[in-house]
Parts: C-alpha cells; sequence; structure tokens
C-alpha cells in the first residue's frame, strides 16, 4: 500500500491522478518526477496567467482575482468530497475563518501581507481541524446537515462581537501595490498576480499531495473505510486531515476574496455561498483539480455572463434583469449535470482522452448512466452511502476479464 | 414561569413548521436517496400560487386547497421530469440538480412575483390566547399550525400503515429491486412519494409563511431548519422527524427569548452537534452505524 508498485498502469495519467487537462501525455523524463511535472505546468500556468492579464483591461484583472480566490476553495472541496469522500456545505465558513483573521491581522498588527496569508491559512485549517475531529464520526446527509448549520451559524460571531469584528458592515482589508512593481502598477493587476500565484502554489501543493500516500489512503478510505483500516490506514486520521487541508484551502480562498472585494463581512461569506462551492466543485468534476479550475471559472463568470446576455437582448426592466440569469444559471446546473454525470472534466476526458491517449492502456470510456458498476473500474467516483457500497464495489465482468489478461 | 410557558408553546409551535419540512424530507430520502435542497423553494412557489388565489377570490380555504394539490403536481412533476433522469448515476449529482431547481424555481419566482415581501393571510385572529388572566403566547393560529401538521402526519401514518399503496410505498422504500419483482410499480411509487412530500412542503409553506412574510427567498431559512430537524431525528424516521421538529423548535425559541435573537443559529448547530456525537445517525435511527 505504501509504496506504489511499478505496473504499467502506472505510467499514463489514468483519471484518478491529477491531470491538468483532457488527457495531456507527458515526455518519459517528465513522467518520472510528478513534483517536476507539476511545477512545469504551474510555471506554464503562470506565464499564461500573465500573459492574459496584460493583454486584458482592468475589470477582467478583477475576475481573474475572483476566480482564483474561488479556484483555492473549490480545489480544498474537491479534495476533500472527491478523494476522503466526506462532504461539507459550510466551506465558507472556513473561507469567513481566513478572511477574519486575515483582516484583524492586516488593521491590527500590520503584518506584512505574505505572513498575514500564512497565518489566515493555518487558523482556517486549526479551526478545520476542531470541526473535522467532530465530524469524522459523522457519514453522508448528516455529516452535511452539521457542515450547512456550521455555515449559518458562523455569522453569529461577526454581530455577537461587533465592536471586534465590525458587524455586518465587516472590516476594510485594502491592501496597495508594493514599491518594487513601480508606480504605474494597477492595484486590480497586483490583485489578480496575487490571487492566481497564491492559487497556483495551492494547486502544485495540493498536486503533490493527492498523489502522494495521503492522498492514495484518502482514497483506500473513501472506497472502503473497512478495507483501508485492514490495510493499516488510520481511518479518522486521514478524514481529519482531509478536513485540515480543504479548511486550510478554504480559507487562503477566503483570503483571497478578502483581498479582491477589499472588505471582509458576514454579507460576502453567506449560505449559499458555501453552496456555490459545492456546485462548483460537483460541476467541475469531484475529485479533479482541473475540475476545480472549471468548477470555479463557472462559479464567476457564468452569472456575468448570463446577466449581460440578458441586458444585451433588451430585458431592461429591473425584475427581468435580475431573475432571468438566475433562472438561467438553475438550468445550467441541471443540464451540465445531465450532460456531464461526471462533471466538465469527466466529460472532457470521456470525450478528449481516447484520442489522445495512446494504445492499450488507454481505459474505455465508461458510460456511467448504463451500468453503475461499469464505472468503478477507474479510481475517481464521487463517494456514496456506505449501504450502496457493498453492491457496488464489484468490478464490471468487462474490467475482471482486462485483469486476467494482464496477469 | 409564565415566560417559559409562553417559550415553550411558541416553541411548539414553530417546531410543528420545522417538522413538516422534515417530514417531506424523511419521505423523500426513504424512498429515493436523495435529498432534496429544493423543497423550500417549491413550499414558497406552492405558498406564492395560494397568494394569487387569495388575491383573486379573497377565500383562504380555496387557496389552501389549490396550495395542497399544487405541491402534489409539483412534486410529482419535479420527480418525473428531473429527479427521475440522476437516479444510478453518482449521489451528489441528484443534490446538484436539486440545488439547481432551488436556483431555477427562487428565480422563477422572482420573476413572476417580483422580489419583495409580502403580507400573508392568516386563517385565524392573531389575537393572542390566555386563560384567565394568564396570556399563553400563542393565538389561535399557533393551535391551527399544530393541529394541522399533526393531522397531515397522521394522515400519512394511517395511509403508510393500514392501506395497500402505503404497503407498496413502504416496500419501495424498503427494498426498491424486491418491490419490484413482487410486482409493485416502483416508479409510480416513487412519484407518488415526491408528491406526498411537494404536499407536505406546501402545507408548512402556507403555515409559514404568515410570520416570515413571503418573498422568493423566504423558505431558505425555514428549509435549513428543517433540515437539521430531519437530521436530528435521524432521516429514516418519519416519527423522528417530528421529535426533531418539535425539539429543535423548543430550543430554538428558549434561545431567542432568553438569550436574544441573534444566538438562535448558534443554538441550533450546538443542538444539532450534541446530538449528531451522541448518536451519529440521529436519535430514531435504526440503521446499523456501518456496513462491512
Amino acid at each position: 500500500m505504501a509504496t506504489p508498485s511499478p505496473t504499467p498502469r502506472q505510467a499514463p495519467p489514468l483519471s484518478d491522478q491529477v491531470e491538468f487537462g483532457p488527457g495531456i501525455s507527458v515526455s518519459p523524463w517528465l513522467a518520472r518526477s510528478t513534483l517536476l511535472r507539476h511545477a512545469v505546468f504551474a510555471i506554464v500556468g503562470a506565464v499564461a496567467l500573465g500573459v492574459i492579464s496584460v493583454s486584458l483591461g482592468a475589470y477582467r484583472d478583477f475576475q481573474m482575482a475572483t476566480v482564483a480566490a474561488n479556484v483555492v476553495a473549490v480545489a480544498g472541496l474537491t479534495v476533500l468530497i472527491g478523494l476522503s469522500g466526506q462532504i461539507s456545505i459550510g466551506n465558507g465558513a472556513f473561507m469567513a475563518v481566513g478572511g477574519y483573521v486575515a483582516a484583524l491581522l492586516f488593521i491590527h498588527l500590520h503584518w506584512p501581507l505574505e505572513l498575514i496569508i500564512v497565518a489566515a491559512t493555518v487558523a482556517a485549517a486549526l479551526v478545520g481541524a476542531v470541526f473535522g475531529i467532530a465530524a469524522a464520526r459523522l457519514r453522508g446527509p448528516y455529516l452535511a446537515g452539521a457542515t450547512l448549520m456550521l455555515a449559518v451559524a458562523l455569522p453569529f460571531f461577526a454581530t455577537r462581537f461587533s465592536g471586534v469584528l465590525g458587524g455586518d458592515q465587516g472590516l476594510g482589508f485594502f491592501i496597495t501595490v508594493p514599491g518594487f512593481l513601480g508606480v504605474n502598477f494597477s492595484l486590480s493587476r497586483w490583485q489578480a498576480w496575487l490571487s492566481c500565484g497564491c492559487g497556483l502554489i495551492a494547486l502544485l501543493l495540493l498536486a503533490n499531495l493527492v498523489r502522494s500516500r495521503v492522498g492514495r489512503s484518502w482514497r483506500a478510505v473513501r472506497d472502503d473505510e473497512v478495507a483501508a483500516a485492514l490495510a493499516g490506514i488510520n481511518v479518522a486520521r486521514m478524514q481529519i486531515l482531509a478536513f485540515i487541508v480543504s479548511a486550510a484551502c478554504a480559507g487562503l480562498g477566503g483570503v483571497l476574496l478578502a483581498i479582491v472585494v477589499g472588505t471582509v463581512s458576514p454579507g460576502l461569506f453567506t449560505l449559499s455561498l458555501s453552496i456555490q462551492l459545492l456546485t462548483a466543485a460537483v460541476l467541475g468534476g469531484l475529485g479533479s483539480l482541473a475540475g476545480a479550475i472549471w468548477g470555479g471559472a463557472l462559479l464567476v463568470l457564468a452569472p456575468t455572463y448570463l446577466q449581460d446576455v440578458v441586458v444585451s437582448h433588451g430585458f431592461a426592466s429591473q425584475t427581468t434583469s435580475s431573475s432571468i440569469p438566475i433562472v438561467a444559471y438553475g438550468v445550467v446546473l441541471i443540464v451540465v449535470m445531465l450532460i456531464f454525470p461526471r462533471g466538465i472534466q469527466g466529460g472532457l476526458s470521456r470525450l478528449v482522452g481516447p484520442i489522445i491517449r495512446r494504445g492499450d492502456d488507454a481505459p474505455a470510456a465508461p458510460t456511467p448512466g448504463d451500468d453503475p458498476r461499469a464505472v468503478l473500474t477507474r479510481g475517481d467516483d464521487p463517494p456514496r452511502s456506505p449501504r450502496e457500497r457493498t453492491s457496488w464495489r464489484r468490478r464490471s465482468p468487462a474490467a475482471d476479464r482486462k485483469e486476467k489478461g494482464r496477469r | 414561569m409564565v415566560e417559559f410557558l409562553e417559550f415553550t408553546l411558541t416553541g411548539l409551535s414553530a417546531g410543528m413548521i420545522y417538522a413538516a419540512i422534515a417530514l417531506s424530507l424523511v419521505l423523500i430520502w426513504r424512498g429515493t436517496r436523495v435529498l432534496n435542497y429544493s423543497q423550500g423553494a417549491m413550499a414558497m412557489l406552492t405558498s406564492f400560487i395560494a397568494l394569487e388565489v387569495v388575491y383573486a377570490t379573497g377565500n383562504y380555504w380555496l387557496a389552501f386547497a389549490i396550495a395542497m394539490v399544487s405541491g402534489l403536481g409539483l412534486g410529482a412533476v419535479v420527480e418525473r421530469i428531473v429527479v427521475r433522469q440522476v437516479t444510478g448515476r453518482p449521489p451528489l449529482n441528484a443534490v446538484i440538480v436539486t440545488i439547481g431547481l432551488l436556483i431555477g424555481i427562487e428565480g422563477l419566482a422572482g420573476l413572476f412575483f417580483g422580489g419583495n415581501n409580502r403580507s400573508f393571510p392568516e386563517p385565524y385572529s392573531p389575537n393572542g390566547l390566555s386563560i384567565g388572566k394568564v396570556a399563553l403566547g400563542i393565538t389561535r393560529n399557533d393551535i391551527f399550525i399544530g393541529v394541522a401538521v399533526l393531522a397531515a402526519a397522521g394522515l400519512l401514518a394511517v395511509v403508510f400503515q393500514y392501506t395497500s399503496i402505503g404497503l407498496r410505498l413502504r416496500a419501495t422504500a424498503f427494498n426498491s429491486p424486491v418491490a419490484r419483482l413482487l410486482g409493485v410499480r416502483v416508479g409510480r411509487m416513487l412519484t407518488l412519494g415526491w408528491a406526498l412530500a411537494g404536499l407536505l412542503g406546501a402545507l408548512a409553506g402556507m403555515l409559514v409563511s404568515p410570520s416570515t412574510l413571503l418573498s422568493p427567498n423566504s423558505m431558505d431559512a425555514i428549509f435549513v431548519l428543517g433540515f437539521t430537524a430531519a437530521v436530528i431525528g435521524g432521516l429514516e424516521s418519519p416519527v423522528g422527524a417530528v421529535v426533531g421538529g418539535l425539539i429543535l423548535g423548543v430550543v430554538l425559541s428558549y434561545a431567542g427569548g432568553y438569550l436574544g435573537s441573534e444566538v438562535v443559529n448558534l443554538f441550533g448547530l450546538a443542538a444539532l452537534l450534541l446530538v449528531l456525537m451522541l448518536r451519529p445517525t440521529g436519535l430514531f435511527s435504526s440503521a446499523p452505524a456501518r456496513r462491512v
């Protein structure tokens, strides 16, 4: 369990490993070092984002920064749900912890920004640890209920301690452009670069974590807790660790969001934000960091885009222009789920993957609608309740045959 | 002491509404293993329909009946057209689909009825009741709420326990493949379960809207508390849903009454966590903790 056995199946990126694109194939020397490969992806991403940022206007910078903040939070959630098999509908609460801690440190202690970001992330991780210890006993909808209530109850602190936390008004959090970038560097571009930089670092760390022993243990716990425990994995510890990682990501996302918006207030971290994070994680494709990028981008860009479409079609009245995008967003959620049952990333790798991947190792694209068991030949199913798990664990006959052929 | 009685009674009255939402969630969960996040939005929509009927005719009871029927219809339509498509897929897909429904229905309501808060009629007088000189802090309407929810729950219990269709519903919830082999039309039973849940939700919407006012988002908070009540009671158990709703209603009423309204949600979280720490699958859950 601990060391990956060097079977031929290890070499190409299977779908349960993190992909940065649909089935991007890499040369052998890159494939050998996970860290190196991910670092190359991160650098390429950074360059691409920089080019985009320079060539587009200030509003796009703002959008990029918001997307980056959301992607980090969604990535944490997708790791929690897709890999460790737990669920949280309350990650907005951890975002709030990160944002508020950062704002407090900024206002009262005047710490440097990079230190504030780290400290706020750690603070959110600590809160996540406390909640994760409580949550490790809960499963499925019960965990969903507890985390949902967490997100609902948290604004209490902002109003109760309004002297420190600023009540409904919240706290201001205005950063300035550092001097070495020159006087003409716009604030929104600095925010975008900061957010995207932090986002890339977080994704890089997550990608390595997911491919490590910890990630494999999470997947084992998700697929079968009893089998994982028999294999020597401390199930509860792994689940708590997943909560900590997820909360830390949410905290970082919260700090970045606070930096972009310029304030932290209860209105920024609402229940609907928590629900949108869940939505984005599932829409993008659970367990996939590329999916988190899709989901985070969709979260920010879809409502603005729909709004633009509605306005440009001449629905000028106040009610229609505010309601039609909402209706359309709801319909988009449903339709994407019906067309891409495994999220956008799952749909993409099903469409593009077989074309790009070569040879025998390309797994046949499963069609989840036909036979639920066939899905299990690939490792990245979302979790299901313990009750269903027993009957679903069997592999499809086709997969068994394939396995025998290999031996 | 009088204060305590007052808080208890108002808490029970509010708890009845949470119980109705919780019951509707339990009905759907037992049948289809789906948590219906759009339950509150569906209740909001039927309440708006009822309100339009009241505006048009002035007859509360006609509006009430139409709300119940439209709740039945909405539940059935949602199950047939949307939820049926995601059965057999990963369970979170169903959750996202119901969240999509929630957003879509709220947007539609905003489109057709506007985003403003609207006052909602009460069937009975809003004057406080009293025994002798002691004010009870509740109204005739609160009593109507309690009676209506208990009657609906009792009726459902009778249907489930003593009728042939109830037996088929239970068989479907217990083990749908076997039920299908024994000749139960499982698909229809699932639709019926969703329809009944829609009816309970519509009832909750009619009962709670006078006090919360009606707007596209007005049922969100009620839904969260109803969900919490269902989790406290254990999602498998209808009795648990009612008990969970009452417990939650009373706890929140004490917290709001003695400590101020801003702590209410915190106490909701505390009650939920306390129950789940003692019993991780709710108070009335009979399912084994984990299967190997």
